[in-house]
């Protein structure tokens, strides 16, 4: 005897041109199916997803497993240079490299507020699948929510990543020490002046390009060439500042820093001028400060050179003891003045 | 796009300084005030006072449009959204300044009052068209640069008969400011030798409102831009007429001002605007004839007209020195709470708020624990 299956599909398919999250696809019912079927599924397919429960199984290999989440929120959602899928990508695979680890898998939550342009969902949601597939890791789990209109701002993204350490590496904020190098993989403040631009509604004619990027390839070669590397880390949000009196922090040392080395794109120093903010505070999204030995410094510099995500790869300063842990800034104009954390938030100048 | 990093170049700097350094008359004192914020934080930035022979300083003015606002406008605007359920748009800056009893619209949005930071008028007008059963008060600040948006967006609002959008108007004057600096009273016993004048307001209003300037107050000026570089130009020339005894207003920043400046953002200013006849602010007392209030045709989109509150003045935070500093009569060290109990993460006064006032670019750049050499007094 043979059964007619009962067909699963809801009896409209999803209208993709025009249609709007509205509170059903979150119920959990129909119109939740409806939408992973349709919509994330596809995008992500990999065996660990097809697996079809509320949890990817996985056998992971030797080593010291390195976990991390990273929570997005960014307006406008999509940007020159990016969206916020990939900058979801980007983000978490960044975080977690910067443990000198190799990325394995990614989960991915979103918050969606009700009446979202499904068109713009598809094209986040394509934009995450594309950065994790160039990436090379898999989406392995998730998870959808929808929140009334006025409680979200359009989509959140919550991506949690986790990757292998390869033995021997110990690359951590607090292995800074006294006489170390201080390099950068390139021009800073891009991403953040790029958004704060666009937020300003500065018609330029150049657009500025958001840095947005997965760095776990330049790590690669970076640990390869010089496996004695004792601090990475992306400078995200706080620009190079923040992360580099985090580091000082952490690592109980001060630091020289000078101005004249660092490289910035006239765009951005435009920008900056114009809106009155500062690049060495504006968050950068595929950029990473590294801290190694100084004998290294010279061979970590041609490495990064040769890779595509660190063509400007600069060294911008050396570590030096101090014990209230203080990072100077050598300005260009020859000054010394501390470079201190970030307060409040960047803002554009009013006057 | 290159002119920046060229005006940024050290070889010029040190050029600069040197010229200086040579032609000041080593016998007398240049007090040299800059007037705008933007001055004021290129100046801690790049470490300019350090380049300068010591007799001449540089004297922080009044140009911050969020240091100048009294705290009662504030107070103003924050009873505003506690007695009428309203959408609150203004500029990050002003978040964060201190009302009455520490109070602040970032605190008030944390407790569920609708404050929106904004980046561009263009972001009140496309809130208050996506949201219309909201009522949407933009408040409004800054000199004469952020005032033709304000007027473009009324003009807006006009045209779209929107009925959901106001304006809580604090656009105030350059000129009537700079007068009341200048203006010898009792406790303002510091004469200035030279001003450095705005940049980014006189690419507004041009050079002309500055003519009273020499003449009725023998104090030279030069229109400066806010790249370090120009600073220092511009403090250069003042040397120069103050050594040759010349008393005129020139103009460094030729690349963006003209004498007249910009005619179509005046006659924009002119048609949503007039003059109210008296405005405190803060550190100045009340000026006459120094801020701008909505003309009739626009009265409709008044805030203070569709939203009465009554507040009531409260004093200034007691030990701020923010009104002695806004007039150039302190630096921000001086102030006894600089540095300990107030610093850009726990502001007490205006000044330590915005990255143009003189206490938080004096307290962000700070050369390491060098003491900062007491202002002369
Ligand atoms: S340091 Fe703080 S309290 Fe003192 S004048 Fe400046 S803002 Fe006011």
């Amino acid at each position: 005897m043979t059964l007619t299956p009962l067909s699963p599909a809801p009896t409209a398919p999803l209208d993709l041109v025009h249609g709007r999250i509205d509170l059903t696809h979150g119920a959990g019912g129909r119109a939740t199916a409806q939408l992973l079927d349709t919509l994330f599924k596809p995008a992500f397919a990999n065996e660990w997803l097809a697996q079809g429960n509320d949890q990817a199984l996985f056998s992971v290999p030797p080593g010291r497993l390195v976990m991390s989440t990273d929570a997005h929120v960014v307006a406008p959602l999509f940007f020159p240079g990016g969206d916020i899928g990939s900058l979801a990508v980007h983000g978490t695979i960044n975080d977690v490299a910067m443990s000198g680890a190799r990325p394995l898998h990614l989960a991915a939550s979103f918050i969606l507020e009700e009446g979202l342009p499904l068109a713009d969902l598809a094209r986040i949601v394509a934009s995450l699948a594309q950065a994790a597939r160039d990436a090379g890791v898999a989406v392995v789990t998730g998870d959808t929510k929808v929140v009334e209109r006025g409680k979200g701002d359009g989509v959140f993204i919550t991506t949690t990543g986790i990757g292998v350490v390869p033995d021997g590496l110990l690359i951590s904020g607090d292995q800074a020490r006294p006489g170390d190098a201080i390099l950068i993989n390139g021009t800073l403040g891009d991403h953040g002046i790029a958004i704060l631009s666009q937020r300003a509604h500065l018609g330029f004619e150049t657009v500025l390009q958001s840095d947005s990027a997965a760095l776990h390839g330049l790590v690669a070669d970076m640990i390869a060439a010089v496996p004695e590397i004792h601090c990475l880390r992306d400078p995200t949000r706080g620009g190079l500042a923040t992360t580099l009196n985090e580091l000082a922090h952490q690592s109980g040392v001060g630091m020289r820093i000078h101005e004249a080395a660092i490289p910035l794109q006239p765009a951005v120093i435009a920008a900056c001028e114009l809106l009155g903010l500062d690049p060495l505070y504006s968050a950068n999204e595929g950029k990473l400060v590294a801290i190694c030995p100084a004998a290294q410094a010279e061979t970590l510099l041609a490495t990064m050179r040769r890779h595509p995500l660190g063509t400007q790869a600069a060294i911008i300063g050396e570590v030096v003891a101090d014990p209230l842990h203080f990072v100077q800034l050598r300005t260009r104009f020859g000054g010394e003045r501390l470079l201190d954390w970030l307060t409040g938030e960047q803002l554009p100048r009013i006057c | 796009m290159k002119y920046v990093t060229e005006f940024r170049d050290q070889h010029l700097a040190h050029q600069l300084a040197q010229t200086i350094a040579a032609e000041v008359d080593p016998s007398r004192s240049y007090r040299l005030m800059e007037f705008c914020g933007g001055h004021t934080h290129a100046i801690f930035r790049y470490g300019v006072q350090q380049l300068m022979p010591p007799n001449l300083r540089f004297v922080h003015g009044p140009g911050c449009p969020v240091c100048v606002l009294p705290m009662a406008r504030l107070d103003q605007a924050l009873a505003l959204l506690h007695e009428y359920d309203v959408t609150l748009c203004t500029y990050g800056d002003l978040l964060r300044v201190p009302a009455s009893g520490r109070q602040t619209l970032l605190k008030a949005k944390a407790a569920g009052a609708d404050v929106r930071m904004i980046y561009s008028t263009q972001d009140v007008l496309q809130i208050a068209r996506t949201e219309p059963h909201r009522q949407i008060v933009f408040l409004a600040i800054g000199f004469e640069t952020t005032t033709p948006p304000t007027a473009v967006l009324l003009e807006q609002a006009r045209a779209l008969q929107l009925k959901n959008l106001s304006v809580l108007c604090n656009h105030v004057l350059t000129p009537p400011a700079l007068r009341a600096i200048l203006t010898p009273s009792l406790e303002h016993a510091m004469p200035l030798d030279g001003i450095l004048g705005p940049s980014h307001v006189s690419t507004i209003i041009g050079t002309a409102p500055y003519e009273c300037v020499p003449r009725d107050f023998h104090v030279p000026v030069v229109i400066a831009g806010f790249e370090p570089l120009d600073v220092m130009q511009a403090a250069l020339m003042l040397v120069r007429q103050l050594n040759a005894g010349r008393c005129v207003v020139e103009n460094q920043y030729r690349r963006a001002v003209s004498a007249a400046g910009n005619l179509r953002a005046r006659e924009l200013m002119a048609r949503v605007f007039v003059i109210r006849s008296s405005f405190e602010w803060r550190g100045l007392g009340f000026l006459p004839d120094s801020v701008l209030a909505l003309a009739a045709d626009y009265a409709d989109f008044d805030a203070e007209r569709r939203f009465p509150v009554s507040v009531i003045t409260a004093p200034e935070p007691s030990g701020c020195d923010c009104p002695a500093i806004l007039r150039g009569l302190k630096e921000p060290t001086q102030c006894r709470l600089f540095g300990s109990a107030c610093t850009p993460d726990h502001p007490i006064g205006a000044c330590m708020v915005s990255s143009e006032g003189a206490c938080a670019a004096y307290w962000t750049h700070r050369a390491y624990l060098a003491p900062t050499a007491a202002a002369e007094t």
